[in-house]
């Protein structure tokens, strides 16, 4: 079985401006069969007929939004490999951001935790307890049963 | 502060499952139609049978299918049982949209799985069929009264397709 018929077209001459702005466009739309590949790649009749549409459209001098929005208004934003922030997008546009704020708020509070756990507990030493401690090290060892034998 | 601090784990895994569950229930094909609630396309396109222009003002009053297909279309063969009974007993009027088929062989087709269609254009070049946002064979759009596409299928009917979904629709469509 044959695919869908190839219709040869006559298409207008680009300018180099005109074709860089061609190979830029068909970067960023999107293949509707072949859904990974964008239209430069995709070798489907549907999207070498619409790479044909960009290629008239970009020799009548037509906007980049404007032939951008002519796909839209077909095939959604779903040809557009750059989605628009819109209402249904902020999560795909923030979700990212509000992953990073989520792990640097968790890494701050370990953080803190730490410093805090390597600080002393309890009153603060001053000079007389430092003697304290000091005459209870030097002081030979005379009680109880445990300790080392004589 | 500790017992919330044990269910981070919980809701991160209810998070992930919640997502992975929906992404496995969704078909990546199928792409949302911008088009839906909105007047269909304008077009003139040739009858299939005598060349003449055909546009779709002709079916205007009437709630119908704009099925597209081809000769070419593997999946079409299995769709077109179901259109023709949809179509047989006027139960809804169906256009048939040869898309980028040479006409001799959409007459060829239809010769040989029957021609259930009130009308067939064909849409060589495809130009139409991009109007209408159409991205692979079957596709099929409901139509209302006023000209609005209402419902789009992507692929082939199913018998539970065509129950549920369309001709409850279709119902609707008529009253209103």
């Amino acid at each position: 079985m044959a695919g869908p018929m190839k219709v040869d077209v006559d298409l207008p001459p680009l300018s180099v401006e005109q074709k860089a702005r061609l190979k830029q466009l068909e970067e960023e739309l999107r293949c509707l069969v072949c859904q990974n590949q964008n239209l430069a790649d995709s070798n489907a009749e549907l999207a070498s007929d619409l790479r044909n549409i960009v290629h008239r459209m970009v020799a009548e001098g037509r906007g980049d939004q404007a032939i951008k929005d002519y796909l839209v208004e077909r095939y959604g934003d779903f040809v557009l490999y750059d989605p628009p922030v819109q209402s249904n997008t902020w999560l795909l546009w923030g979700g990212p951001f509000a992953m990073l704020a989520l792990g640097a708020g968790i890494w701050a509070t370990i953080q803190r935790r730490q410093r805090l756990g390597n600080r002393p507990d309890g009153p603060p030493v001053d000079d007389a307890a430092r003697a304290r401690a000091r005459a209870l090290l030097d002081e030979p060892d005379t009680g109880g049963g445990s300790g080392r034998p004589r | 502060m500790r017992a919330l601090k044990t269910l981070i784990p919980l809701l991160l895994f209810v998070v992930i499952a919640v997502f992975l569950y929906r992404g496995l229930s969704k078909d990546p094909r199928l792409i949302p139609s911008p088009l839906i609630d909105k007047p269909a396309p304008t077009f003139s396109l040739p009858r299939l049978d005598n060349g003449e222009p055909w546009s779709p003002q002709a079916m205007a009053g009437k709630v119908w299918l704009l099925n597209v297909w081809g000769s070419w279309c593997a999946a079409c063969v299995v769709e077109h049982p179901l259109i023709s009974e949809l179509a047989r007993d006027g139960r809804l009027p169906v256009v048939g949209l040869a898309w980028k088929d040479r006409p001799q062989a959409s007459r060829a087709w239809l010769e040989r799985h029957g021609n259930p269609y009130e009308v067939v254009i064909s849409d060589l070049p495809g130009s139409v069929a991009i109007d209408f946002g159409v991205y692979g064979a079957p596709e099929s759009f409901l139509i209302d009264k006023r000209g609005q596409i209402r419902y789009k299928q992507v692929g082939p009917f199913d018998q539970a397709a065509i129950d549920d979904t369309l001709l409850p629709l279709v119902q609707r469509l008529r009253a209103e």
